[in-house]
């Protein structure tokens, strides 16, 4: 014989405040965990976004960013005859690039940030997918530059028609890519030779070279050839493998932090729901006693007030996600210390991410429901109804 | 002697003249207590009986010093308590008052010895001082030897023996008994009772008891009905020297 | 005070509340000090910045170079102690997730710009020495178990190649602030085996000023002397530079500071709720002490002591924990140099903690306080 839901429902309505109280402890907790949890996997998405399955990068060999490679021009040339490499009209969907960063004030709080540069040639929007949708790509050996459709928002001082000065020499804001969501759309491009001069580089070096391939089948072959080669020493990745390794220290330190914080909390939780159980079970305590001498059996008493914290623990969940879900899509800015560049990305609230939010919370309501259920049902019925 | 007219001699331990006790019970104003009269002399024993709702708590509690009068005065060994106020009235009752309930009130979570110290911790006394006037206390009511226990580790009868201990531990001008008996079965009830009985005949202490057992009451010297607002006297039982229906 | 028991016994009334009670702020106040030792690490160093250095980059951007022949022209400028100069070298020990700062150094000036970095002088002297010397910090020894002796691989991105150092000398801080995670070695060497267009440049310097007070007029001075020139310079004071890094953090901060507010606004509920529940049960008991004659203050008061003293109980083993959590080291392995938690981190917590048990048990005390003794006795 079950003890009758209503029961619980109605006990939980008449203590009101305690139940307020757990119920907003584990509402708190799974915000937390969700927000962090989302925060990484804003970060990591926008970086994975960034590569493409078709795509491979190269870099020097051993060098573990763009910023510490070098690839020369003839080593360039020699890119471009691999088996494997996609062509449309222009030729070989080859582009060398050049990557530096320069300081930026964010719009946030007027701090400079270090903004990633990057030089390219216009080869670059058909290697990579990306549209410029307002203004135009930039004219080379100009000092021209297009941005990605995050930079407005973030830096100052970048809207189209917009003069920028940094690395001596002014130059003009001319058009706005759009690069789907990925870490390009914190990038500012302008001409790989104009760049190498104001940088200082030695002409027709660049520092990673990125290549459409005609399918991502034809990577293996591609990898094969070129680092067989004599002539080269280049290290050949999937472009989605260098960008998931990018984004591997930020994302694992949010993930370790945020965990820590959300299962400190959590047990805090947990306290606070076993505090209001215990206080129900202890002040219910003649009415349970009632109704076992009625005849109601232990095991339902104990399903009844795990019943009661696992709704409790229910109901903290869904606020707790319901909380966090206008944080979906909100743009937030951070380092990324492997590039050491400012890398804007938005928090992404995903459905499994809240299913974890909810199963969390009731293992929570599971760890503050069980022990208080178990010593109601242990009870003594004579002491209990005896009590006043 | 006690005397329910309001013509007693002026050095009465208990004295009260004209008390009214009128409060709101929901829409109502019920008058509870209407003109009392009491004199009460140093030694005496009386209880108090009447029906359910006729105001004998009220009445204890306002001679305790625990609630204050509509009208009238209570005067107790020359203080007059109806026009003290809160902190005076309080610090009043620890030193005059010793209250027994029906229901013992102990502190579950203190022992014995600690639950009578309690009145003890609120004068100067030293820790040793304490300890003694607790042990004698303790003695009296027959329980020195469970001095360490707690509550829950008594029986009834033997909790309200603590609870008297601590009535009487700080020696106070008078008890004021509030159904003492009522949760207790016979044979502890009269244990009780003879403990009563001999803090009035051996101690020489003032007692005022409410009560709705008959048997207590017998025990009593003086037996007042409380009706219609005011005491009336129920006849004699017996004189102070002790004597039993 | 002879009224402690009263306090205790009542806390041990109902045992498991108590601990509970005492959990939640031990948690809380953990968690505070955990947030208090990220948002430090977060702070790249800020508390440790000298307000007396000044760093001088390449104005174009940070990770462009400026020629070593600067350091004599930084040394003729009126106000300027010391200069030194810096190279952010870049390589991997092992593995690319075994991340520490490498750093190539001028020696002396080095030594002397930095006095909160302690070496043993023989230790020193070995390093001077060897050609192929390192300088490492203690927490970055014990962290892969090297020791005085040690060959130590390194491979160069930046300036490609193996390069092997012998460890000379372990570095400790003055301070429990300090960063002891870096690993230093000659610039000399650097110069010798990289002879590509980083020949006879380098990172940036670190410029030591008279005082303090003369920071921002010596910064625009040495800005001026190499305006206009191919390498031109920006100089900031070293606390604003480690605050530039932190500011581009800034949104982590304040998602931080929310955590803390959600974690203390939770605490007080479970506490003023537990408060309360643990009057209402004692009714009858504290209308028989005012009874018995202790003043209302009294159990006001009373009831207060009681929050207080769990707050202050579960908050000191709250922060003890965070404490000793610090001692273990950077669970990140390497990402936060900076972890460990400040005694002024820990006096707020403590502060924070008593505030929570005050305002947790102010309403239940007061409405005991105020209690009427002829009603609750009354109520069976």
């Amino acid at each position: 014989m079950a003890i009758p839901l209503n029961y619980n429902l109605n006990s939980l309505r008449v203590r009101w405040s305690s139940t307020v109280v757990a119920v907003l402890g584990i509402a708190g907790t799974v915000g937390v965990f969700v927000a962090m949890l989302a925060l990484a996997k804003g970060f990591r998405t926008t970086l994975v976004a960034s590569g493409s399955p078709s795509n491979a990068l190269l870099l020097r060999g051993g060098a573990t960013s763009e910023m510490s490679s070098a690839v020369s021009l003839d080593q360039e040339r020699i890119i471009e005859d691999a088996p494997g490499v996609a062509r449309d009209s222009s030729g070989p969907l080859v582009s060398p690039e050049v990557v530096v960063i320069a300081p930026f004030p964010l719009k946030s709080n007027g701090a400079d940030a270090n903004v990633q540069v990057r030089g390219v040639s216009p080869k670059a929007l058909a290697v990579r997918n990306i549209k410029v949708v307002s203004g135009r790509f930039f004219r080379p050996g100009l000092d021209e530059l297009v941005v990605g459709r995050n930079v407005a928002g973030t830096y100052a001082g970048f809207n189209l028609g917009n003069t920028v000065r940094f690395g001596g020499g002014s130059w003009t804001v001319v058009g706005v890519f759009d690069a789907g969501g990925s870490a390009f759309d914190s990038e500012v491009w302008a001409d790989a030779t104009v760049l190498n001069g104001v940088y200082k580089r030695p002409t027709n070096n660049f520092q990673s070279v990125t290549v459409r391939l005609t399918s991502p089948e034809a990577f293996q072959h591609f990898k094969d050839t070129l680092t067989s080669d004599p002539r080269l020493t280049l290290d050949v990745e999937r472009e989605i493998e260098y960008y998931d390794k990018q984004s591997q220290a930020l994302t694992r330190l949010i993930t370790v932090l945020g965990t820590l914080v959300a299962l400190v909390m959590g047990v805090g939780a947990v306290f606070g729901a076993l505090n209001t159980m215990y206080s129900a079970v202890s002040e219910r305590s003649r009415e349970i006693a009632t109704m076992r001498a009625l005849g109601f059996g232990a095991g339902s008493v104990v399903t009844s007030f795990v019943f009661e914290a696992l709704c409790i623990a229910f109901i903290g969940g869904l606020i707790g996600c319901i909380g966090v879900l206008p944080l979906n899509g909100m743009t937030t800015g951070a380092m990324n210390w492997q590039t050491f560049s400012h890398l804007a990305f938005a928090f992404r609230v995903t459905t499994p991410l809240l299913l974890g939010g909810i199963i969390f919370a009731l293992i929570m309501g599971l760890a503050g429901g069980v022990p208080p259920a178990v010593r109601a049902a242990r009870a003594r019925i004579s002491v209990a109804l005896r009590e006043l | 002697m006690v005397r329910v007219d309001g013509n007693g001699s002026g050095n009465s331990l208990v004295r009260v003249r004209g008390l009214d006790k009128k409060y709101q019970r929901g829409s109502e104003e019920i008058h509870v207590l209407q003109g009392l009269n009491l004199d009460v002399d140093a030694g005496d024993f009386v209880a108090f009986m009447g029906p359910s709702g006729s105001g004998k708590t009220t009445l204890l509690n306002l001679l305790g010093g625990l609630d204050l009068p509509t009208n009238g005065t209570i005067t107790v060994a020359g203080d007059e308590i109806t026009h003290l106020s809160g902190g005076k009235l309080t610090s009043w009752r620890a030193r005059h008052v010793g209250f027994i309930f029906q229901m013992y009130n102990l502190i579950p979570v203190l022992t014995a010895f600690q639950n009578v110290e309690l009145p003890l911790l609120l004068t100067r006394l030293s820790k040793s001082e304490r300890k003694q006037h607790v042990e004698t206390a303790l003695q009296v009511v027959g329980l020195a030897d469970r001095m360490h226990h707690y509550p829950r580790q008594l029986s009834g009868g033997q909790e309200q023996r603590v609870a008297i201990a601590r009535a009487i531990v700080a020696d106070p001008t008078f008890l004021l008994c509030d159904e003492p008996t009522g949760d207790l079965d016979r044979k502890s009830a009269d244990e009780i009772m003879d403990l009563i009985d001999r803090l009035v005949e051996e101690h020489r202490k003032t007692v005022l008891l409410v009560t709705h057992d008959p048997v207590a009451a017998a025990r009593a010297h003086t037996l007042l009905h409380l009706e219609k607002g005011v005491l009336v006297e129920a006849g004699k039982v017996g004189s102070s020297a002790g004597g039993r229906p | 005070m002879k009224y402690l028991h009263l306090i205790v016994a009542n806390l041990f009334r109902k045992k498991i509340r108590t601990t509970l009670t005492l959990g939640s702020f031990a948690v809380a106040l953990f968690l505070f000090g955990l947030l208090a030792i990220v948002r430090g690490a977060f702070n790249q160093g800020l508390d440790v910045a000298g307000s007396n250095r000044l760093i001088v980059i390449n104005k174009v951007s940070l990770i462009q170079p400026l020629p070593v022949a600067y350091q004599e022209r930084l040394e003729r400028i009126p106000g300027i102690k010391l200069v030194t100069h810096n190279n952010w070298f870049g390589g991997i020990y092992q593995d690319p997730k075994n991340f520490f700062a490498q750093l190539a150094i001028d020696d002396d000036t080095f030594h002397s710009i930095y006095p909160e970095f302690v070496i043993p002088d023989d230790q020193w002297k070995a390093y001077k020495e060897d050609r192929e010397g390192a300088i490492v910090g203690v927490k970055l020894a014990q962290r892969f178990g090297w020791k005085v002796g040690d060959r130590i691989p390194i491979k160069g991105t930046i300036f490609p190649g193996t390069w092997e150092f012998n460890l000379r000398a372990i570095y400790t801080g003055k301070r429990p602030a300090d960063d002891t995670t870096q690993f230093w070695f000659h610039y000399k060497y650097l110069e010798e085996r990289e002879n590509t267009y980083w020949h006879g440049l380098v990172g940036w310097y670190v410029v030591k000023v008279d005082s303090a007070d003369n920071s921002v007029r010596i910064a625009k001075a040495i800005d001026t002397t190499f305006a206009n020139s191919p390498w031109e310079t920006k100089t900031d004071t070293e606390q604003a530079f480690a605050a530039s890094f932190a500011k581009q953090m800034g949104n982590i901060s304040f998602l931080i500071m929310s955590i803390g507010a959600v974690v203390f606004f939770t605490l007080l509920l479970v506490a003023g709720n537990t408060m309360a529940i643990a009057v209402r049960e004692r009714i009858r008991e504290l209308a028989v002490l005012k009874a018995v004659g202790f003043s209302d203050i009294f159990v006001l008061v009373l009831v207060v002591f009681e929050s207080l003293l769990v707050a202050a109980i579960g908050g000191a083993v709250g922060l003890t924990l965070a404490k000793l959590l610090t001692l273990r080291g950077d669970p990140t392995g390497g990402l936060l140099p900076f972890f460990y938690l400040p005694t002024q981190a820990m006096a707020v917590g403590a502060v924070l903690a008593l505030a929570v048990g005050l305002a947790a048990g102010i309403w239940p005390a007061y409405s005991a306080g105020r209690l009427k003794v002829v009603d609750a006795l009354r109520s069976v």
